[in-house]
């Protein structure tokens, strides 16, 4: 479904991104991690376009991303990304902030896209707060309405860039319990998180990066059980010990 | 199309012409700056009267055109000098305009002041408290030169926007650079080419003057 | 020195039909405002355009946009204001040029130039703001939107406008006002706005103090009555739950 290959990525002379490749097939879950500055969000931020890289490919169900042919916005509309700081948009609603890119970039009705946007808040347990304003909400709620807004595009695949590592503690495993339910559907996910936990529960592998290169990419029982190199074993260690 | 007969024979009267212009600049400059403190301080004070006072006379020069003051102040500033030495000395447009733009730019430098004084934290002010100072030793010695190092820019952007709308004495007839440029064009009869001339000129030193003040603030960030 | 005071100067007759003096400041505030609200439309649209440009990735237009805020904020508005009333008619084709000086009247002329003056001198203050608003938006909201598959113009349109806009208000309110005041400079190309109405007042009674009492006076209401209008519509629009973004 996702194929990196040979990624690098460069910002000016500093090299973010260095030979990177893997594979996500259909149905997947891998879970990226690694310290930060480890270039694990540039990579993932690749993967639907919204950061360009000089070398390699990616490719997402077949479509080249880094082709300045490719229609970005259409390929976008068909992967679903959920970030740090949630980003919903502040000025709209929150069935706006659902029906949006519904109505504006999959030419859905209006209504339609109201009904998809309520059917997607009901399953992440947040139905009666619709006509709030995203401000109005407390972090793992919106987390959990920016999920249900990119799955409301019918999503082939889900990124996921650190979708807890903004939210306070308690809020953490309400994000995390609709991630897992998601995972054990089957959808195919690439997320960009240092929460071992769930990676032990639905991951299917693990890739440890550091430094912008790809370190490891193992099973997930590999990984845990004897993960090769030092740099993940401190990481894990480190990572662990909390 | 940009053809001057005579630019040489020009340029004496035009380098007169631009001396007014900065001669105005500068004073009122200094006198806006030094009156705009006052004003920001009395804005700040705890004394209600004087709080309101200041905040008053902020908002009315803020509020009305700078050419409305000028205009006004063309009759008003003799008429009220007049009244308050006793004397008839006919007093010239220049001082009438210096006196309208010192009062008028003061009420736009008390509030950058303002804003400068505000952004020192209250704690600076309780540290001079405590080392005994008086009040008018804390702002001094304390506050207003960290103040002002942080509002320099500000201060020198509404000194370039000062400097543009000195332009604006054309209206009372003081023979600034603008006003010496348009005469010229008019005896001439190449009034075009004086007017863009003298646009040329203003741009290249607003132009250069905000290109020094951006690279200022830069290096005050860092 | 004596001055003669006569308050009641506004309500004496100035000799044409039935009109009084007062008459002249009503038709001066009408022209003011004409002028101020025609010119706002055009800087509200270009400084928009201008603002957005600067904010898009692609250094050449947004070099374009920088180029024309140095231009316009760098020569002074009155030298505008003659250039536009002096030098470009003569660049225009002709058939433009000789509506513009024969076929309309002196006072048309000079709304039409004072105008467009106004109005591209305005945009490049709008456009400073439009582009501050926007670049105070965190960069993940323009992420977020184009990972939903929105393109460019869509995400302008239906995400950073719509939120850059409520936090420049203020800065916006202040640009009006900014040109209310600045089309006084329009009295010296004979538009018979405010200002000019005050002078010539001025010219026809000797009632100088008088006169410039009430044109400034009127430019301070019509002032402080937008601003608190202004400040009403700010509340109105702030989004719920935003305190940090919407308000200050």
């Amino acid at each position: 479904m996702i194929s990196i290959k040979n990624v690098s990525k460069w910002y000016g002379d500093f090299q973010v991104l260095t030979d990177c490749s893997t594979e996500v097939q259909k149905g997947e879950v891998v879970v990226v991690c690694g310290p930060s500055g480890s270039g694990k969000s540039t990579l993932i931020k690749c993967v639907n376009g919204l950061e360009s890289f000089q070398q390699g490919t990616i490719t997402v169900d077949g479509i080249s991303v880094g082709d300045p042919k490719t229609n970005l916005p259409k390929l976008r509309s068909r992967v679903g990304m959920v970030f740090q700081h949630f980003e919903l948009f502040p000025h709209l609603t929150i069935t706006e902030n659902l029906a949006l890119a519904q109505t504006k970039v999959l030419g859905r009705n209006k209504d339609a896209a109201i009904e998809k946007g309520l059917k997607l808040l009901d399953r992440v347990g947040l139905k009666a707060h619709a006509h709030k304003h995203p401000g109005q909400l407390s972090g793992g709620q919106q987390q959990r309405v920016a999920i249900a807004r990119a799955l409301a595009m019918d999503p082939i695949a889900m990124l996921f860039d650190e979708p807890t590592s903004a939210l306070d503690p308690e809020m953490i495993n309400e994000v995390l319990d609709v991630m897992v339910e998601l995972a054990k559907e089957g959808m195919t996910m690439m997320c960009v998180t240092h929460e071992m936990g769930f990676a032990r529960k639905v991951a299917n592998r693990v890739i440890f990066m550091d430094r912008g290169q790809i370190i490891e990419d193992a099973n997930k029982d590999e990984f845990f059980g004897s993960p090769r190199s030092e740099r993940a074993q401190a990481f894990l260690s480190k990572i662990l010990a909390h | 199309m940009l053809h001057f007969s005579d630019l040489q024979g020009s340029l004496p009267g035009l380098w007169e012409g631009m001396k007014v212009t900065l001669q105005m600049l500068i004073m009122a400059v200094v006198g806006g700056m030094f009156l705009g403190t006052l004003l920001a301080l009395a804005r700040l004070s705890h004394n209600k009267v004087l709080a309101a006072i200041g905040g008053a006379y902020v908002t009315y020069f803020r509020s009305i055109p700078l050419l409305m003051v000028i205009s006004w102040f063309y009759f008003a500033v003799p008429l009220i000098i007049g009244w308050v030495t006793g004397t008839n000395r006919p007093i010239g447009a220049f001082t009438s305009c210096l006196v309208a733009f010192t009062m008028f730019e003061a009420a736009y430098y008390a509030e950058i002041v303002r804003a400068g004084i505000q952004s020192i934290s209250r704690g600076q002010m309780n540290a001079a408290y405590a080392l005994g100072m008086t009040y008018g030793q804390t702002m001094r010695l304390v506050v207003l030169p960290q103040a002002f190092r942080k509002m320099t820019p500000l201060l020198l952007q509404q000194s370039i926007i000062l400097f543009q709308d000195t332009s604006l004495v054309y209206a009372v007839g003081v023979l600034d650079f603008f006003n010496v440029a348009y005469s010229k064009g008019n005896i001439t009869g190449e009034l075009q080419q004086y007017i863009l001339l003298a646009g040329a000129v203003y741009f290249v030193i607003s132009f250069s003057a905000s290109r020094l003040v951006k690279r200022l603030q830069k290096r005050m960030t860092v | 020195m004596h001055y003669h005071w006569d308050w009641g100067v506004f309500f004496k007759p100035t000799g044409v039909g039935s009109e009084i003096y007062l008459n002249w400041f009503v038709s001066g505030l009408m022209m003011t405002l004409g002028v101020a609200l025609s010119a706002w439309v055009i800087a509200l649209i270009l400084g928009t355009v201008l603002g957005v440009m600067r904010t898009v990735p692609g250094k050449i237009v947004s070099r374009i946009a920088g180029a024309y805020v140095d231009l316009f904020r760098n020569v002074p508005l009155l030298v505008q204001l003659f250039v536009w009333y002096y030098v470009i008619p003569d660049w225009l084709p002709d058939n433009l040029s000789n509506w513009l000086k024969q076929d309309i009247s002196p006072v048309t002329n000079a709304f039409i130039t004072v105008t467009v003056c106004l109005g591209l001198f305005t945009a490049a203050r709008v456009c400073e703001q439009v582009r501050t608003g926007i670049q105070a938006l965190p960069k993940g909201q323009t992420n977020a939107a184009l990972a939903l598959g929105l393109a460019l113009p869509q995400v302008y349109r239906q995400v950073l406008l719509p939120q850059a806009f409520r936090i420049i208000i203020p800065p916006l309110t202040s640009e009006f006002l900014n040109i209310i005041k600045n089309s006084s400079v329009a009295s010296l190309v004979a538009l018979p706005e405010l200002l000019a109405q005050t002078k010539q007042l001025v010219d026809f009674t000797a009632n100088q103090f008088e006169a410039y009492t009430l044109g400034t006076l009127i430019y301070f209401v019509v002032n402080m009555l937008l601003m608190f209008f202004m400040r009403w519509v700010e509340k109105r629009l702030r989004v719920p739950g935003l305190i940090a973004l919407g308000g200050k």
